[in-house]
């Protein structure tokens, strides 16, 4: 937790009025360590809550429509995506569970370097680009991994932003195409599956880390995921796992209509 | 500073003012958030909870954005987003999207007129998104207030219509494109100029190879700049909906329960101290993004 003072209308010079200064400093770390003892009674909560559901206690999340969550995402944060022992745990019980297509995401992209470990780790899975390759995306036999990291979001958006760039500049010498430039969605979505981008919208992002924040997951694959913070990855456990994929579960969306 | 409703202040609003203060004096400790975005979830189940007549939800939930944001301006946040229609909500049942225009066509000319408040404390309103799908009407009226208020520059009220993300995306590619295609032509003069003539070579210095749409091309493009610090989404639900896809990557999403109507100085406040809680990660997030 960041403790520098702000830079608010209502600072006080603490040169001006020293007493003052002191005691609004006073206050404002109280109030944050209030909350702070409150999220860490919500977290001794939500642990609580995860081994009752892990060990079968909770009847509610025994069954899980798994087949709704078609596409899962985890987005792990950097320093914690080292703990790759953690990581190939957490795989594991999806895995269990029986997704069949999963993302893994951390913005540094220390989860992409270690892919051959824990791709070793896992009993049945298959890299993504490689089932792309041989076309059995739609095989329910084997989970497909995809890894990701920063790179793939804005800057793959910018690449397929040059592929639709250089078809505009090609009409235009011809004299073919518009004056000015004229995209769609589906283009632009074409031009991402040019250049290799071919993974679809998650339909749940889970978040291990300290902030409820996607962390540059592709913007352009985020439009209706529901994104869950499971909080940091070292106390990560089934029961919660369980649980936000059966909240998923009953989410209806209407899309904006 | 406080939105002027032409009551005489109460009593219970003067405390309520000064109660206030007090808490943003002890805030203001701590880094204040620069742009706090919001999605205006939950009129309708609001108008259905209370069993309010149609268009009771949305009215309701113009009250409860005006004291919102009172609360953000008063506490020193510069720029406040609200998405307020979104492409999709075109699908929705025609008589439901002309009260929505309706709605909003009546509260711009209400701001029109009450103008010397919205000069008074200095905000300035744009309105963003793809302006060219608004009913003449909105358009007009959306202009007008943008170019009165075009001056202001204590805060910044952006209102994203007729918008969603990856729309915003495709229109950033789009401006991209046009910019850098004239780069293109320009060179390509240039390099014709060297190349015809009768012998002599123009010789142009520091003429850089072209590279192509950068991505801060792109950056630069997007309809909704400072990027948000906090987006907050009422009525518990955890997705985006196709908003600020682009600009939400080092930034906190927060879902309180309220329904919008029912939002309060408390949700702000919690918003606040999350983004306090974890500044300075998402700033090391931010430096390592650059």
């Amino acid at each position: 937790m960041d403790l520098k003072p702000g830079a608010g209308g209502q600072r006080v010079n603490r040169f001006v009025d020293p007493i003052s200064y002191h005691f609004l400093q006073f206050l404002w770390r109280t109030l944050h360590l209030l909350v702070s003892l409150w999220y860490l009674q919500v977290s001794m909560v939500q642990m609580i809550e995860g081994f009752l559901i892990s060990s079968g206690l909770v009847k509610r999340y025994g069954a899980l429509d798994i087949d709704k969550v078609r596409y899962l995402a985890i987005v792990v944060d950097s320093e914690e995506a080292y703990q790759i022992s953690k990581v190939i745990q957490l795989l594991k019980w999806v895995e269990d569970m029986g997704v069949k297509h999963l993302c893994l995401y951390d913005s540094k992209g220390v989860l992409k370097t270690n892919k051959k470990t824990i791709m070793e780790s896992l009993n049945n899975a298959m890299p993504f680009e490689e089932a792309v390759e041989k076309d059995v995306l739609l095989d329910q036999k084997q989970m497909t991994v995809e890894f990701a990291s920063s790179s793939d979001g804005k800057e793959a958006i910018t690449r397929a932003a040059n592929v639709l760039f250089m078809k505009y500049l090609k009409y235009a010498k011809t004299g073919v195409g518009k004056e000015e430039p004229c995209f769609t969605e589906d283009q632009m979505d074409e031009a991402l599956k040019a250049i290799g981008y071919k993974g679809p919208e998650p339909d749940l992002l889970l978040i291990y880390g300290p902030v409820r924040c996607h962390l540059g997951f592709s913007p352009w694959r985020l439009r209706y995921t529901e994104m869950v913070h499971m909080g940091p990855l070292r106390y990560m456990n089934l029961g919660s796992l369980k649980k936000a994929i059966h909240r998923f579960t009953t989410v209806q969306q209407n899309y904006g209509t | 500073m406080e939105l002027y409703n032409g009551e005489r202040p109460s009593v219970f609003r003067l405390l309520g003012k000064y109660m206030r203060k007090g808490l943003y004096s002890i805030l203001t400790q701590g880094p204040i958030p620069t742009h706090i975005a919001f999605i205006l979830d939950g009129n309708r189940r609001f108008a259905k909870k209370h069993k309010l007549p149609e268009g009771g939800g949305h009215k309701a939930g113009f009250l409860a954005l005006l004291n919102v944001l009172t609360y953000c301006y008063e506490l020193g946040v510069k720029y406040a987003t609200i998405y307020a229609f979104s492409i999709d909500n075109f699908r929705r049942k025609p008589h439901e999207v002309q009260y929505v225009m309706d709605l909003m066509l009546e509260k711009i000319e209400g701001m029109i007129m009450e103008e010397s408040i919205i000069n008074a404390y200095d905000i300035c309103v744009r309105f963003v998104g793809n302006l060219k799908l608004l009913s003449e009407p909105v358009k007009t009226a959306a202009d007008k207030i943008m170019r009165a208020t075009a001056n202001n520059s204590k805060c910044v009220l952006l209102i994203a219509v007729c918008y969603t993300s990856t729309d915003e995306i495709v229109h950033a590619v789009e401006e991209s494109s046009e910019l850098n295609s004239n780069e293109v032509c320009a060179n390509q003069e240039l390099e014709e100029a060297n190349a015809t003539g009768s012998g002599t070579v123009i010789q142009i210095e520091n003429m850089e190879s072209y590279s192509g749409i950068k991505l801060v091309d792109l950056e630069k493009n997007t309809y909704i700049n400072p990027y948000p610090d906090v987006l907050i989404r009422t009525s518990g639900e955890t997705r985006l909906s196709n908003y600020l896809l682009w600009q939400t990557t080092n930034c906190i999403l927060d879902s309180p329960h309220a329904l919008w109507p029912e939002i309060g100085l408390r949700h702000v406040v919690w918003a606040v101290i999350n983004c306090q809680r974890h500044y300075s990660y998402l700033e090391k997030h931010k430096e390592y993004l650059k």
